[in-house]
């Protein structure tokens, strides 16, 4: 049971990656024309999602929490 | 009467019948407050990814966001951060508070306040700032409307735009009225997909038209270098704080509006809130596209006074053809309906429940009729609102009900964890709290960011919602130890912990 609560500190990564603009408040590399500062923050929506949802199902047993 | 005129039309009418008829949806006693504020609690989690998503990206997301972007370039751009994290969040703390609601048949985030502290004035307090937060926002999406009546007026603007306005209102107040949470949660449907389909289309047709994105973020770089103040593609070192301020203070205040609460509450289990805690993002990727378009207008040399409300309308109607401007214009209409709607009944509840209940003989058969008279008056109350007072950033208005929002946060959120705190000490601290985030919003002639001074020299500027909520922690982190030293009474909780499971 342990164990599956220890997925939730996965949340803790959307957080960290994104309210740390030193991380991402650049325009190198640029990628299909977007700067880094745009693609990254893009591309942080997705993973969140996805962090989200493997915590659901991770966790499923700690549901009742 | 152009094609797009009557395209216009003809979707707003369609959504007006669906609101009306909605009533008959899952059929349900209206007069119970529970069926009509919170649609029974049986929205799946379809039903609930349309309606929290028609609920939390507003005609603020149309209009606003770009708006943002276009004047002030990335600093505008924290709209995706804030969406961001708001899920995770979502995921843990607010699916508890759904099960603590379900098992105590909760309406409102206040009712909890008072079941948790057994304090009169705590719940009173809660409720009054979601009113009063709701108000602003439920303004902007008046603002929103008003911004595309304007374009559709043209010559006539002015007239046109009030009495469409009044108009707009009156069917939403009826509809709402009827159906109650219904109503929205089926217009929903066809907000999302006008939404989307607008999105999509923007941002495959314009971006080529205009010469691909490289360009686009060149070409706006130049046009921000040039406002005043001047804007940037990427934030500055003076901006990170203030940046992270922004997404985080939105971010924990998005899910204490009533109109978030009312929305994740109509959800028929936690599997449901979660399951839309990862679906939910969907959203916030096409919030980022929208926010970008803000770029592609700076680029089509799009050229709007500030506020800047106009630089996304100006820019469906050069590259859309005529039918097209009308669904996009629409959509937008449309997706100020849906969330004006849930946040007039978020409102409405809080007041029936957590304000008039408290001071007057409870009579739970009269309340839902209570609540239908007040959303009604909340309506004309905004509309009012709109019509008298002149703000000039839409998106300040909603900050600055934001700055409100955050107060209840350890009353409400924290609560779900904790009872450390006195209540009386967080009564104090959520006081503090309203009077420095209004305050800073005063100093700082209403703008969201403010510059704090610092003890050596210079100034921090940062998110005032998230000034004032330290403010209120310090307060409440001082007095919970004095006022326990001097035996207040601290009111029972009457949650057990076999509720939060």
């Amino acid at each position: 049971m342990k164990q599956r609560r220890a997925w939730y500190w996965l949340l803790l990564l959307p957080f960290i990656a994104t309210l740390f603009p030193p991380l991402y408040a650049r325009t190198d590399p640029v990628v299909a024309g977007f700067p880094f500062f745009y693609w990254y923050q893009l591309l942080w929506v997705v993973l969140a999602a996805l962090v989200v949802g493997c915590v659901m199902v991770f966790a499923k047993e700690r549901d009742d929490v | 009467m152009s094609s797009g005129t009557i395209i216009f039309v003809l979707l707003i009418a369609t959504v007006t019948v669906m609101g009306f008829a909605a009533a008959r949806w899952r059929p349900g006693n209206l007069a119970n407050l529970d069926e009509w504020a919170l649609g029974g609690r049986g929205f799946g989690t379809l039903v609930s990814w349309f309606l929290l998503g028609g609920d939390l990206y507003t005609a603020y997301t149309f209009i606003a966001v770009p708006a943002l972007v276009y004047g002030a370039g990335a600093l505008g751009f924290f709209a995706v951060p804030y969406t961001t994290i708001a899920y995770p969040f979502v995921f843990v703390v607010m699916a508890r508070f759904w099960v603590v609601a379900k098992n105590r048949g909760y309406v409102t985030v206040a009712d909890f306040v008072r079941d948790r502290f057994g304090d009169r004035w705590l719940e009173v307090a809660v409720a009054l700032t979601g009113v009063l937060a709701a108000m602003p926002y439920i303004a902007l999406q008046l603002v929103g409307m008003q911004v595309i009546f304007a374009e559709i007026g043209g010559a006539q603007a002015v007239v046109f735009e009030q009495i469409a306005l009044i108009l707009a209102f009156a069917i939403l107040a009826a509809y709402t009225y009827t159906s109650g949470l219904r109503a929205p949660a089926m217009i929903a449907f066809v907000k999302d997909a006008l939404l989307y389909v607008t999105i999509i289309a923007a941002i495959v047709i314009i971006p080529a038209k205009l010469g691909g994105w490289a360009h686009i973020f060149s070409t706006a770089a130049l046009s921000l270098k040039a406002h005043k103040p001047p804007g940037s593609l990427v934030i500055a070192p003076h901006q990170y704080f203030a940046y992270a301020a922004l997404a985080f203070g939105s971010a924990m205040s998005l899910f204490l509006y009533p109109h978030s609460i009312t929305s994740l509450l109509s959800a028929k289990s936690k599997r449901v809130i979660q399951r839309n805690s990862a679906l939910l993002p969907l959203y916030s990727i096409l919030l980022a596209l929208l926010a970008l378009l803000g770029y592609c207008a700076l680029a089509a040399g799009i050229n709007v006074p500030a506020p800047y409300n106009l630089a996304i309308p100006r820019l469906f109607e050069r590259f859309f053809p005529d039918w097209f401007v009308g669904v996009a214009f629409a959509a937008i209409v449309i997706g100020a309906l849906v969330p004006a709607a849930i946040m007039a009944i978020g409102s409405a509840n809080l007041f029936v429940s957590n304000v008039l209940r408290e001071f007057s003989p409870r009579r739970p058969a009269a309340e839902t009729q209570q609540a239908k008279w007040l959303c009604l008056a909340i309506c004309a109350a905004a509309l009012a609102f709109v019509l008298l007072v002149p703000v000039p950033y839409a998106i300040n208005f909603q900050l600055l009900g934001g700055g409100w929002m955050l107060q209840v946060f350890p009353s409400t959120a924290l609560a779900l964890y904790t009872r450390w705190f006195h209540p009386k000490a967080l009564l104090a601290g959520w006081a503090c709290g309203m009077i420095a985030a209004t305050w800073m919003a005063i100093a700082v002639n209403y703008k969201t960011l403010f510059p704090l001074p610092l003890p050596g020299g210079g100034t921090l500027i940062g998110f005032i919602a998230f000034y004032a909520v330290v403010v209120n922690f310090a307060v409440s982190i001082a007095l919970t130890p004095i006022f326990n030293g001097l035996r207040f009474a601290r009111g029972v909780d009457c949650t057990a912990a076999a509720d939060y499971a």
